[in-house]
This record gives C-alpha cells, sequence and structure tokens, in this order.
C-alpha cells in the first residue's frame, strides 16, 4: 500500500507545502528529507496512505515552524510595513471616496468554488498568486493558514503587535482574491 | 452603518477571532444591504478551503 510511488507522490507534495513557506529550495528540500526519513524511520505503524500523509506532514510542518522561529529573528518588523505599500495602495483603489466598492472593482460571485478546487489548474494559480505576495506578508499569512497558528502566536514568534498582524492578513487575503479573480475566475462577467 | 471598506477588515478578523456581538449585527446590517460585501465573504471561506486543501487537512474522499 505504501510503495515508492507513493512516497514520491507525497514528497513532491510536501516539497510545494515548503517551498512556498521557506522560500528557499534548499531549505525546504532538506526540511522535507528530514520530515520524511524522521516519519519512516519510526517504530509507527500506519492504518493507511491519508494517516501516513498527515503524519509526515504533522513533522514537516513542525520542522517549518522551527526554521520560521529562527528567520523570524533577523527578519526586518519594519519592512513588514514597506512592502506592504502597493498592495494597500491598491486596496484603497478599489474604494470610491465614501468607502464603498467602486461598480467595476465590486468583489464578483465566483459561482461553485468547489469545482475549482477540484481543478488542476486552479492549483498552480494559487500557487502563483500566493508567490506574488511580499515575502514577509505571505509568511504572515501561511503561519496562520497553513500551520495554523493564532494570531497572538504569529504575533509572538514574528514580535509584531495583534493590529499590525491584522493589517497583514488582511492585506494578504485581499491581494490573494484579487489575484484569483482576475487570473482564475474569469472576468468578462459584470459584476450585479 | 459600516462602510464596505470597514466590513473588509471585520471579515477579515473574522477568519481569525469570534467577533464580538455589538460587530456581529453591524455587520449583518451591512451585509444585508451589499451584495459586494456579501460576495466578499464569500470569497474569504473560499480562501481558507483552499488553504485547508492544501495543507491535506481536507482531503476530498479519494486515494
Amino acid at each position: 500500500m505504501i510503495d515508492n510511488s507513493f512516497i514520491a507522490e507525497v514528497r513532491s507534495d510536501m516539497l510545494r507545502f515548503a517551498q512556498l513557506q521557506l522560500r528557499d529550495a534548499a531549505l525546504a528540500e532538506d526540511a522535507v528529507q528530514e520530515a520524511l526519513l524522521g516519519a519512516l524511520s519510526g517504530e509507527r505503524s500506519f492504518s493507511g496512505r491519508s494517516a501516513l500523509k498527515t503524519w509526515v506532514f504533522s513533522i514537516l510542518r513542525n520542522k517549518i515552524v522551527d526554521l520560521i522561529r529562527v528567520q523570524s529573528r533577523t527578519t526586518n518588523v519594519s519592512a513588514l510595513g514597506e512592502e506592504g505599500a502597493s498592495l494597500d495602495q491598491a486596496f484603497e483603489e478599489l474604494f470610491k471616496t465614501n468607502a464603498h466598492w467602486r461598480p467595476d472593482t465590486r468583489p464578483r460571485g465566483w459561482g461553485d468554488p468547489a469545482e475549482a478546487l477540484r481543478e488542476k489548474g486552479f492549483w498552480d494559480v494559487f500557487e502563483i498568486c500566493l508567490n506574488h505576495l511580499p515575502e514577509n506578508t505571505a509568511r504572515v499569512f501561511m503561519m496562520r493558514e497553513f500551520l495554523e497558528f493564532d494570531t497572538t502566536e504569529v504575533c509572538q514568534t514574528l514580535d509584531i503587535s495583534v493590529g499590525n498582524c491584522n493589517v497583514i492578513l488582511h492585506r494578504a487575503r485581499n491581494g490573494l482574491r484579487r489575484c484569483l479573480e482576475s487570473s482564475w475566475f474569469a472576468p468578462g462577467e459584470k459584476p450585479c | 452603518m459600516l462602510t464596505c471598506k470597514e466590513a473588509t477588515r471585520m471579515m477579515s478578523e473574522a477568519q481569525d477571532r469570534k467577533l464580538g456581538a455589538g460587530e456581529r449585527l453591524k455587520l449583518e446590517m451591512h451585509l444585508s444591504l451589499c451584495r459586494g460585501c456579501r460576495n466578499f465573504r464569500q470569497q474569504m471561506d473560499f480562501l481558507r478551503a483552499a488553504c485547508r486543501r492544501l495543507v491535506g487537512r481536507d482531503e476530498p474522499g479519494q486515494d
């Protein structure tokens, strides 16, 4: 049941996951390798493929958390604000002066989202959009969404305020949704 | 009355913490009148679902 082709498949998922978050191919490769070796050399037995996958991913998640803690010591906190400037400006431009949506930038309905999640092409676009986010903005977003830190933990780890964290998450989410809206949820239909 | 800009901030925070009763009331009132913000909320939920799927927390029932 757990054969080499399954391991190869999990490995490539892990690599993608690690690279998105670490943005460093060599570091990601190391983390994945260690996580896999750790998981497979253990005494644990697995009831199936998905149990194994969950297990190796939880090991990988911990490795990434450790690496992020180390990296965050060298993160320049003030850079978090600066790198978001262009996303913030783009966000402001979505609104009229009274802070309501401009008719042409109003968020559209995305139809049946479950359908998008089933399509392979969607995941490529999703990855591209994540990689488009400025590095530290993406870092905060992925700590929250992929590593499932709560915002307090994110703040403590990166030494930023809760307010700042909320701003960054909002910025990231809006950036991502705009990227997906223009790159996947094809324009053409008028917002109603 | 919330502006759309304020509503988006609140909807983002709702992904991270439980909003207070007053906040929820204000937001729901706004959403009942604003299709753009209702779409925004669905998009936020979609992002959460996509992230869960990507990390394998919410696999479709296959394998």
